[in-house]
């Protein structure tokens, strides 16, 4: 695997799109790295012509930047409108419970990261959540407990 | 030298021969983003791997979104002389049998058939088109999701693709393809309702050299799911209603703009740019005609108001998605300070038909003002979630307890939320409405962008206002402090009504709360912000009463919330 400065480098020097702009480096560099670490951020301003303060602007914005390297699995639970009134408030308690966390975040070994999520685009199977990036409708908090414990032990079983 | 339209469209309709006459069946899934929630993708895997482990042939393609997410996942089965079979709900593990069954002995398994699409109808089969759900459609911008490979340009040619554009470039002025738009009454989808060919004229009346058009698809909207829904099903409807814009207007450059990370949209609006390009259908000298045009997809963040259009260019130049002032209008100064149009996903999808029949046809259908149909997304306590297009003028009661099947379990709607979080609550008494932009703003709601969200009684709609705060406050981008510091002041409000901590003055300081916000704020997010409070006061005040004065939740389901969304983005 190439370092992380090589692989920051080409993620923004490699950008398919004819339009380059702050956000799309950075995008760029989510789905390489799935964070913004600080030399990504000097990358992104060198390339873009810009300062640190200028792309640190854009990063601090929208939410889906980390800034630290991310867990190894990640789950979405929503919580929107449509997903409240079918009951995605018990499967968010449910889910927070399997991981072992009072709110989102990262568990504290690294494994998971829960966040909440205000519209994942399936309402019409509610509630829904995402298991690493895969959409899971019609929720239940017994499954959405089972998703994240599957997750976790495949971890174990493969550090075991 | 590149090919005519006519080759082009001769061997789409080749290839597509190819696909229904020829003996191999052909199965299609949907893998939109309610069938991919549903297991879709499994589901088409399986297949695959069913397929070859009997020893069967067959085509499988990953289709879009047919409109009944509620029986996702679906799959579709065409044998050539047979009449097309569509199975919902197909578990994993009924994956085998439906193969042995219907692809190795040709006998469709009846249990698991939802209905037949098609002139055809199978022996003791349902008829699929008298489905609640599609008996009353009229699709247009719809017209093919679910029935062609949204990745295969070709057979969104062979049914009829960039058919008016060919006409377009070859028949009619500029002028002239403005003039249809015009005529056709089409009014845009992305929630204000605006003329599309005012908005086009504005455009077209620049002499700059570089002009913009783009195409929303951010829909960050809860409960709004057409837009993703039409990209994922049939991009080429959009792309080139895109394109004849542009040549209306006289723009040369495009954008369609969804959130990062929505990768069915994505890819599927990239492969349709791409092989537009391929055919000569974008680039230079499109057809071998004097007009050029250039469309790329950009991606913005995780932001709710990057849908806002001047916070989309913003968005597109890559900085925070914050509104801005207008004047100057985006016409006369938008992305990259050039003049620029924007419309949803949706107003895109129609123009193609709209090119290809005439306007006046489009502005025979639908009601008054509001031509046309709308594409719903129905979610919530229905039985029938998914998406439909329906001819504007159906009366929204009937939608709701006849086309979406009413709520389950014999119980009774209490109140529906439309036109995304701002839009606000209507009593299931003040749901008696016809489809008709005009009617609903006439009753304080939005059809806006065709989100409805379903409520039964057992749900506390004052515990609801809380979510839509509680997301409209997340969603705040910060740059108007009315907004951004109202936002988090009213959910604190109604978490305190909510846990029956509340005072006789909340009502009145939520008021003061929300008039700041509308003549404080720059965008809709925080004018309209108000709007989901406002609304919920208005159609049920017993229930605010109850939890404040008598300090009870009369459906005892208030959720008091056990976690705080963010404050402020970061």
């Amino acid at each position: 695997m190439d370092g992380l400065k090589q692989r920051i480098e080409k993620a923004v020097h490699c950008q398919p799109q004819a339009t380059v702009t702050i956000l799309s480096s950075l995008l760029a560099v989510e789905d390489e790295l799935g964070y913004i670490s600080r030399e990504a951020v000097e990358e992104v301003a060198s390339f873009n012509r810009a300062t640190i303060n200028d792309v640190w602007a854009v990063v601090s914005f929208y939410p889906n930047f980390r800034t630290v390297p991310p867990c190894e699995h990640k789950v979405e639970v929503c919580w929107g409108p449509s997903c409240h009134l079918v009951g995605a408030m018990p499967v968010v308690a449910s889910v927070l419970e399997a991981a072992g966390l009072e709110d989102e975040g990262d568990t504290p070994d690294g494994r998971l990261t829960v966040r909440y999520n205000t519209c994942l685009g399936a309402c019409a199977l509610a509630p829904v959540m995402s298991v690493d990036h895969h959409l899971v409708g019609r929720v239940t908090p017994e499954k959405g407990n089972a998703l994240v414990s599957r997750v976790l032990n495949s971890q174990e079983e493969r550090a075991g | 030298m590149a090919a005519s339209f006519a080759e082009i469209r001769d061997q789409a309709v080749e290839r597509w021969r190819s696909l229904t006459d020829s003996q191999t069946p052909w199965i299609r899934v949907g893998t939109a983003l309610c069938g991919q929630a549903a297991g879709a993708e499994m589901v088409a895997d399986a297949i695959l791997e069913q397929l070859e482990k009997q020893g069967l042939s067959a085509r499988v393609s990953r289709v879009g979104c047919l409109g009944l997410c509620f029986a996702e996942p679906l799959v579709d089965v065409l044998i050539p002389g047979q009449p097309r079979v569509v199975y919902g709900n197909v578990g994993l593990d009924q994956v085998p049998e439906l193969v042995a069954s219907h692809i190795g002995g040709g006998q469709p398994l009846a249990d698991l058939v939802l209905g037949c699409l098609g002139d055809e109808v199978g022996d003791d089969l349902p008829d699929l088109q008298q489905h609640p759900m599609k008996v009353r459609e009229q699709r247009i911008a719809l017209r093919n999701a679910g029935h062609i490979d949204p990745l295969d340009i070709y057979q969104y040619i062979a049914s009829g693709g960039y058919e008016a554009l060919n006409r377009a470039l070859t028949e009619l002025t500029p002028a002239e393809v403005l003039e249809e738009v015009n005529a056709s009454g089409l009014r845009g989808r992305g929630g204000a309702a605006f003329p599309a060919g005012t908005k086009w004229r504005f455009l077209a009346g620049s002499n700059a050299p570089d002009k913009y058009i783009l195409c929303n698809c951010e829909e960050g909207d809860p409960g709004a799911f057409n837009d993703k829904g039409i990209l994922e099903s049939d991009p080429g409807t959009v792309v080139e209603g895109i394109i004849l814009a542009g040549y209306a207007t006289g723009a040369n450059h495009g954008y369609i703009f969804i959130r990062h990370g929505h990768d069915g949209p994505i890819d599927r609006a990239r492969a349709a740019v791409d092989q537009a390009y391929d055919l000569g259908l974008l680039g230079e000298d499109i057809l071998g005609t004097d007009f050029s045009f250039d469309l790329e997809v950009a991606l913005t963040g995780d932001s709710y108001v990057s849908g806002e259009e001047t916070a989309l260019m913003e968005a597109i130049e890559g900085s925070r998605a914050m509104p801005r002032y207008r004047p100057p209008f985006p016409a006369q100064v938008g992305v990259f300070g050039k003049p620029t149009n924007i419309n949803n996903v949706k107003t895109m999808a129609y123009v193609p038909e709209i090119i290809a029949r005439g306007g006046e046809w489009y502005a025979g259908i639908g009601h008054e003002k509001s031509t046309g149909t709308a594409i719903l997304c129905l979610s919530g306590t229905l039985n029938y979630t998914g998406m439909v297009e329906l001819p504007m003028g159906i009366n929204l009661t009937e939608v709701l307890q006849e086309i979406a099947g009413g709520v389950p379990g014999g119980r009774k709607l209490s109140f529906i939320q439309t036109g995304g979080p701002l839009g606000g609550v209507l009593s299931a008494e003040a749901a008696d409405l016809l489809l008709d932009f005009d009617i609903f703003r006439a009753a304080g709601a939005i059809l806006g962008s065709g989100g409805i969200i379903a409520a039964d009684e057992d749900t506390c709609v004052v515990d609801l206002t809380r979510v839509l705060i509680a997301f409209c406050q997340y969603e705040s981008c910060g740059k108007c402090f009315p907004c951004r510091m109202g936002m988090s002041h009213m959910l604190e409000v109604l978490e305190r009504i909510c846990r029956l901590e509340g005072t006789s003055d909340d009502l009145a300081l939520m008021r003061n709360i929300g008039e700041n916000m509308q003549a404080g704020s720059l965008c809709g997010h925080g004018q309209l912000g108000f709007n989901p409070v406002a609304s919920a006061l208005r159609y049920f005040p017993d229930q605010f009463e109850a939890h404040i004065i008598e300090k009870r939740c009369p459906t005892g389901r208030c959720q008091v919330p056990h976690f705080s969304p963010r404050l402020s983005r970061r």
